[in-house]
């Protein structure tokens, strides 16, 4: 049991930290502004072409094939630095590895890891959020294609993509969770219509909606056998509930460090309650860091996505909220001090009021708490359906 | 990084659970069955688990790492053994630093009325109230003695008058804590090698921080599973309670931060040996912060879902409750904790206590 480095681990966490020095692109917090986004896609480029991402995933998709609990010393170093955590795509690639066959891995994986192609996640819909399996998007066969219509929601980055992961519903006579496949959809095609949404910190980049209106894919392009979508989805999504594939953990930590910083340098404006706040804040984070350690550890014996993945959920989603809470205590609402030293991004509201407020969508994106709840009492500790 | 536990360790924490599942109390009224009692202390002396700590070569080096001492703990906690283990390591720690020789007979450590430090004579007295920790069994406690000459402490020794009635009027019925006689007379600890310093002393914190993390996770653990158990069971509306969302987001919540306090008391106990002293007690803090907060949220909860008979002395909710009150105590609660951290970020608003509203200690003691 060791929390340590191993000299190989070492060498590596020295060569990111050194790489970091000259390579850190100073972006504001991902949750705050619209510029991080902006400069997302050259950051995750920048990382992936010096070594330093998909650490753990297969060399023949541009991964480096090292053990899992690399990504966590790349977490710690981007933190550390104050860099932009690591994109956080990974449950897609766990999602087209498990389920897809050997030629859509081939074409699609490399492009993902190494960033040159952009991919969003076509599953929620107006009407099936929670209840995914009630999803309405058709996905009808036309000859060796299949022709797409239907309304996604909260699709990230759908406003960049070149793909998305489709899940549709492709034999309506079948009981829902069977009916279901998945796809992978150019983005780049008639038929297909992208609406930005304005979350609540004024932020327009992450989130859109997507309308698909006669949209085409390739037969050839179904991810999995017919039918299997359901199958993929709960893989994406429990991939999706996990701090360590998503990175997170770097995110946290840099905020905790600004906000340190900003309390050490104005010793005087801070009163207990905020350092508090900020206590819990640093407390969290730590405890997440811990977790995700113990987490890629346990993967040492091989990638596993169980029910755990709910608790990993509502720790992340706890830790972000405690971050959230720490940025409102420390920032005020009136004249808070600005992490990003530049644009604020997200209309009026400064940047820690941001942060403050894009943390109470993480207790819904990725599963509500309250099903990550259910989960966990019914698939862990066993207690009988409701 | 690999922070599975090893082969070793898994036997040690196997080996652990069967002796807690075996001797440890299951009723509340076999806490009152000295045989078994007598079965689980003499189970616990033969595997040697209160001397991981005590010197092993003539370096000092002890013989097991803070995780060994925590596996142990937390398997404790989770079975509520009554029997002395968390002061008798701290007791063995202090000696193998000062470089005395390990204990003849069953011996703990003195600590100030709150539990929050470990007692130091002024001008030869012991401070008011001076309790011996987790005393069954021990007859001599330690505490400290300052050495002004030699810029440093040493240990000195008291008598622990172990009377009969004390035990059921302390907070936790699974560890007696022990008033020390306030006229009792310090003796002079023999043969000790080196003065303990601050730093010396700082690592001795992190280690009794941490031994008080894992129980209190093996405390949590054995509270969620008696109450997972209990809502399985119990009907109401003709169908288990388990089954009522109400319920289980309850369990649920109880077992995630179990989970996150693992992951936070894993690591205090790795640093105890790993990390150096300040860093070592700022990871034990920070994790003592985490899981003091979750254990007395969960062992609430577990008293709420029992119900009504959550609330009788029959039941075993509440002893899980105060076994997690005396650990939260020992050597400092949430606010002290979360006061140490904030000091090593270098934003403690310099009260000694950054938190405002410090749960105190005391009023969950006494």
């Amino acid at each position: 049991m060791d929390f340590g480095d191993s000299p190989e681990e070492a060498a590596f966490r020295l060569g990111l930290r050194d790489w970091l020095r000259d390579n850190n692109p100073r972006l504001p917090a991902s949750s705050t502004s619209d510029e991080y986004w902006a400069g997302h896609a050259a950051w995750h480029q920048a990382l992936y072409d010096a070594g330093f991402f998909g650490l753990s995933w297969p060399t023949a998709i541009g991964g480096h094939g090292r053990p899992s609990v690399y990504e966590a010393i790349v977490d710690d170093e981007l933190a550390a630095a104050g860099a932009p955590p690591r994109p956080h795509l990974g449950y897609l690639v766990q999602g087209i590895l498990e389920h897809g066959s050997d030629d859509l891995q081939r074409r699609f994986l490399p492009g993902i890891v190494n960033g040159r192609d952009r991919w969003c996640q076509g599953f929620s819909e107006p009407d099936a959020g929670s209840d995914l399996a009630s999803l309405r998007t058709r996905a009808e066969p036309d000859g060796d294609e299949y022709v797409i219509t239907g309304h996604k929601i909260w699709t990230s980055n759908s406003d960049v993509a070149d793909w998305c992961l489709l899940l549709a519903r492709t034999h309506p006579d079948l009981p829902r969770h069977e009916g279901l496949s998945a796809f992978a959809v150019s983005m780049h095609q008639p038929g297909i219509e992208q609406r930005p949404i304005r979350m609540i910190n004024g932020i327009t980049s992450e989130f859109g909606e997507v309308l698909f209106d006669g949209a085409r894919v390739p037969a050839t392009n179904m991810i999995g056998r017919p039918g299997e979508g359901w199958k993929l989805a709960m893989t994406v999504v429990s991939h999706e509930r996990e701090p360590g594939e998503l990175g997170y953990v770097a995110r946290y930590r840099k905020l905790v460090h600004e906000l340190t910083a900003a309390v050490r340098q104005q010793p005087d404006h801070y009163g207990p309650e905020q350092r508090r706040e900020l206590g819990w804040a640093i407390v969290e984070a730590e405890m997440l860091r811990l977790h995700v350690c113990r987490r890629l550890s346990d993967r040492l014996d091989g990638i596993t996505h169980g029910p755990e993945g709910s608790i990993d959920k509502l720790l992340m989603t706890a830790v972000e909220q405690a971050v959230g809470h720490a940025a409102l205590a420390v920032g005020g609402v009136a004249h808070g001090a600005d992490p990003g030293g530049g644009d604020l991004g997200g209309g009026d509201d400064h940047a820690w009021l941001a942060v403050y407020l894009y943390s109470r969508a993480q207790s819904v994106m990725g599963g509500t708490s309250q099903i990550q709840r259910n989960l966990v009492a019914t698939r862990i500790l066993g207690m009988p359906a409701s | 990084m690999d922070v599975r536990l090893s082969p070793e360790q898994r036997a040690l924490r196997d080996s652990a659970a069967q002796v807690v599942e075996r001797w440890g109390p299951h009723a509340v009224g076999q806490l009152d069955d000295t045989e078994r009692r007598a079965k689980l202390d003499a189970a616990v002396a033969a595997a040697g688990w209160r001397e991981l700590r005590a010197a092993a070569d003539e370096d000092g080096t002890p013989w097991a790492s803070g995780v060994e001492v925590g596996i142990v703990a937390e398997e404790l906690g989770r079975g509520l053994a009554d029997v002395a283990f968390l002061g008798p390591t701290l007791a063995a720690e202090l000696r193998r630093l000062a470089g005395a020789p390990p204990a003849p007979a069953p011996e703990t450590v003195a600590l100030v009325s709150d539990l929050s430090a470990l007692a130091a004579t002024v001008d030869g007295a012991l401070p008011p109230r001076t309790v011996a920790l987790d005393a069954q069994g021990s007859s001599t406690a330690l505490v400290l003695v300052p050495v002004p000459a030699a810029g440093g402490l040493s240990i000195g020794q008291v008598a622990v008058d172990r009377g009969p009635a004390l035990a059921p009027a302390r907070v936790d019925l699974t560890r007696p804590v022990v008033d020390v006689d306030a006229a009792v007379t310090v003796e002079a600890l023999p043969h000790q090698d080196r003065v303990l310093t601050g730093t010396v002393l700082t690592r001795w914190t992190a280690l009794g921080l941490a031994a008080a993390c894992a129980d209190l996770v093996g405390t949590m653990r054995g509270a969620v599973q008696l109450t997972s158990d209990y809502a399985r069971e119990r009907r109401q509306y003709g169908r288990p309670i388990g089954s009522f969302q109400a319920v289980q987001h309850l369990l649920a919540d109880a077992h995630v931060s179990t989970e996150g306090s693992r992951s936070a008391a894993l690591h205090a106990a790795w640093a105890v040996d790993a990390l150096e002293p300040t860093d070592a007690v700022a990871a034990a803090a920070l994790a003592k912060a985490y899981c003091a907060r979750a254990a007395r949220a969960v062992c609430e909860t577990a008293i709420q879902v029992h119900g009504g008979i959550g609330n009788t002395w029959e039941c075993l909710a509440h002893v899980h409750l105060r076994r997690a009150l005396l650990s939260t105590a020992v050597l400092g609660g949430v606010g002290p904790s979360l006061a140490r951290v904030l000091d090593h970020h270098g934003i403690s608003d310099g009260t000694g206590d950054g938190t405002g509203d410090a749960p105190g200690g005391e009023r969950g003691l006494r």
